[in-house]
């Protein structure tokens, strides 16, 4: 096998494009977003909306306020038997849990390393994880969620249990809106994701499962 | 013919043969295509996000250079490396080098069609490097030493009886079980370990934003972030037609390729990737490779007609709308990617030489024009590839490998019988005299008779029964 440079490469099929495109250019159609633009929800349907199509794919609801969220999650949690919440301490949303959190519910696991210092316990001993969202959207039924370094990658995929903070004033009515309305194209993130329920496949015989490779359960806490 | 040619016919007839495959092809396209048909039953909605998907398709191909570049730039700006390949063989040992510069001894795969295309699993093995699918369908398979029949879902010529017997033969410890949830979580064990020893994560890409230098990848299982996240490098191929112009082209296509795909408002995941770990954060690959392959797709852009292949997303509609895919299975086609689009696809990357034969699987019924979430006019590229199959020419690779002697003098004749009223009437009045008598084992009409029953002529030529009536020839 022989290995070509690999500018060579890459100028040989820049070239090549152009001279193709250069011999019959193509004058493409308008793009007409018209049909997203137009896609409107009342906003006092768009909650129930996502409600309904996240449960559709087995997403969990939990609904609480401003006020008492930290203790409705922690009930929550300590009901369903779980022994460990991985969250992030630096947020305000993990300074609320710290300071809100009794005795006798699931350990708080602070994610505050790298992660190659925690793998293991990260793979192995960890039941929850709950991150903020950015909001979510009523299209599809979908959370936005923007992990920082407060708040790192993993912590809405390794742990089985994914709790996600959903406040019932950020919401969208499609994807599209949510992109443009906050000009996502200026500076988008190391990772941007959307979320629409907890992992699934259906790769044996078209039959459903839930809980492939990432969360079993997703557990959205809307707050108002 | 040159090239051995791959026999698609002989495959075809064995895969025909087994009524295993043929239920659950059967079962799998029914269901597919009745709930897609629900997702898009708002037919002015499908027309006009048909039509906006199409134009950004046309769009990233009318500026293709420009925005390969641009994406270039964005990414290499973000921290992403990005390499060129001309051929499989160049991406793949792009590959191998960056896995031998970081010592990589296991590499776990989303799920990638480019992958598929360059055979990457096995040159790895051979390079000592295990490299193991993470996708559930794509680990069924890898398991059982097969290829994907299908390009959204890989194993889904098997039922879960047959997975179970796999599973149970080949994972140690593994109990017969023919439960899918029980299925699912042993494959998920097993796995988790393997996404966090791995040394290198291999990803596709579903869509390349120029504009912001963002790669976007979609899943249900969480595989591909696993994939994309957990291992301290990841390696993205994807195909140079994958790109788009601006962020915002994202959406009305990611609509379009969960509804096509598997009838889902959206994928449980979007994932889109601008960047390696930065200083500060906590998790992510440290290094992120794009791998940009061309393998025959710029020869493909340079024909004004065949470019529209390059629209393709890969949502797989065409296969499970398909009156020959749905019979004879993905396997028969023996190419990374089946149906209708592989049967204007492949031919044109492997040359009519040896690939000749996929543009004739095809009835031309345009079912797979009809629901093509971007326009794609795949039956008017499979006659196109038909034609240039006997002509010789530059425009495909291949081009004139099929033309035959005997098919040329056959339409010559034809055409000059056509060409002379007295010609004709001869011929047409000896077919009616003679044409029952003919064995079914003559060399042309063998073709057809061995499958089917010859026509039967009748005694008289409708000129005859014409003029009897009193019209005259003209
Ligand atoms: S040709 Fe059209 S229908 Fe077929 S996979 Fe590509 S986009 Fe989907």
């Amino acid at each position: 096998m022989s290995e070509a440079r690999p500018t060579d490469s890459r100028n040989a099929i820049l070239g090549k494009l152009r001279a193709g495109r250069d011999a019959h250019p193509l004058t493409p159609p308008e793009s007409d977003f018209t049909v997203l633009r137009d896609k409107r929800w009342a906003p006092s349907e768009r909650l129930d909306r996502i409600k309904t199509m996240m449960e559709a794919v087995h997403t969990e609801f939990l609904e609480t306020t401003e006020a008492d969220w930290p203790t409705a999650v922690q009930d929550f949690l300590k009901a369903q038997g779980t022994r460990t919440l991985l969250y992030g301490t630096a947020t305000e949303a993990g300074q609320r849990i710290a300071a809100a959190w009794a005795d006798g519910g699931p350990d708080l696991v602070p994610y505050d390393g790298p992660v190659e210092t925690f793998k293991e316990r990260l793979f192995d001993g960890i039941d929850a994880g709950i991150t903020t969202t950015l909001g979510a959207i009523a299209d599809t039924g979908s959370l936005i969620v923007w992990p920082t370094p407060e708040e790192p990658r993993l912590m809405s995929l390794v742990p089985h249990m994914h709790v996600a903070l959903l406040h019932a004033d950020q919401l969208y009515d499609t994807f599209w809106q949510a992109m443009t309305e906050n000009r996502w194209a200026d500076g988008m993130p190391t990772n941007a994701l959307l979320i629409s329920g907890p992992s699934k496949t259906a790769d044996i015989e078209q039959t459903l499962a839930y809980g492939v490779h990432g969360p079993k359960r997703l557990v959205v806490v809307v707050i108002r | 013919m040159g090239e051995t040619s791959v026999n698609f016919a002989k495959a075809s007839t064995t895969a025909l043969q087994d009524p295993q495959l043929r239920a659950n092809f059967r079962r799998a396209m029914d269901g597919l295509m009745s709930k897609r048909a629900v997702q898009f039953a708002d037919s002015r909605e499908w027309n006009a996000v048909r039509a906006l998907g199409a134009s950004v398709r046309l769009r990233a191909l009318s500026k293709l250079p420009e925005l390969l570049e641009k994406l270039e730039a964005n990414c290499t700006r973000n921290g992403i490396r990005v390499h060129w390949a001309s051929t499989t063989d160049e991406a793949n040992a792009i590959v191998l080098s960056i896995m031998q510069r970081v010592n990589a001894k296991l590499v776990v795969k989303g799920k990638s069609m480019v992958s598929e295309e360059m055979h990457l699993n096995a040159f790895l093995e051979q390079h000592g490097i295990e490299s193991l699918e993470s996708d559930l369908g794509e680990y069924i398979v890898q398991l059982d030493e097969a290829m994907p029949s299908h390009i959204i879902m890989p194993a889904i010529h098997m039922n879960t009886k047959q997975i179970a017997h796999l599973f149970k033969q080949k994972i140690k410890d593994a109990e017969y079980t023919e439960d899918v949830a029980q299925l699912t979580d042993l494959a998920r064990r097993i796995l988790r370990k393997k996404f966090a020893a791995a040394d290198v994560g291999i990803s596709g890409v579903n869509m390349a934003v120029a504009e912001t230098g963002t790669l976007c990848l979609v899943e249900n299982e969480g595989n591909g972030r696993m994939s994309t996240t957990v291992p301290p490098v990841h390696i993205a191929v994807m195909g140079l037609e994958k790109v788009v112009e601006k962020l915002e082209d994202v959406p009305p296509v990611i609509s379009l390729l969960t509804r096509s795909a598997t009838a889902q408002p959206i994928t449980t995941y979007v994932n889109m990737i601008s960047s390696p770990r930065k200083d500060g954060e906590k998790d992510g690959p440290r290094e992120i490779h794009l791998v940009i392959l061309d393998n025959g797709r710029s020869a493909i852009y340079a024909d004004e007609e065949l470019r529209n292949t390059l629209r393709c997303i890969r949502c797989g509609a065409c296969m499970n709308h398909c009156p020959v895919y749905t019979k004879v299975g993905g396997h028969a086609y023996e190419a990374p990617y089946p149906g209708p689009i592989g049967s204007i696809l492949v031919p044109q990357m492997e040359g009519l030489g040896k690939r000749g034969e996929l543009p004739h699987a095809c009835t031309m019924c345009n079912a797979c024009v009809e629901i093509c979430p971007v326009k794609i006019p795949i039956v008017e590229i499979m006659g196109r590839l038909r034609a240039e199959a006997v002509h010789p020419g530059d425009a495909v690779k291949g081009a004139g490998a099929r033309a035959s002697k005997a098919e040329a003098m056959v339409w010559k004749g034809w055409s000059m019988t056509y060409a002379s009223p007295l010609a004709y009437r001869f011929a047409t009045g000896l077919l009616a005299k003679l044409g029952n008598a003919a064995p079914t084992s003559l060399p042309l009409l063998k073709e057809w008779t061995n499958v089917r029953a010859k026509p039967r002529f009748a005694r008289r030529t409708l000129h005859d029964l014409a003029r009897e009536k009193g019209i005259p020839d003209v």
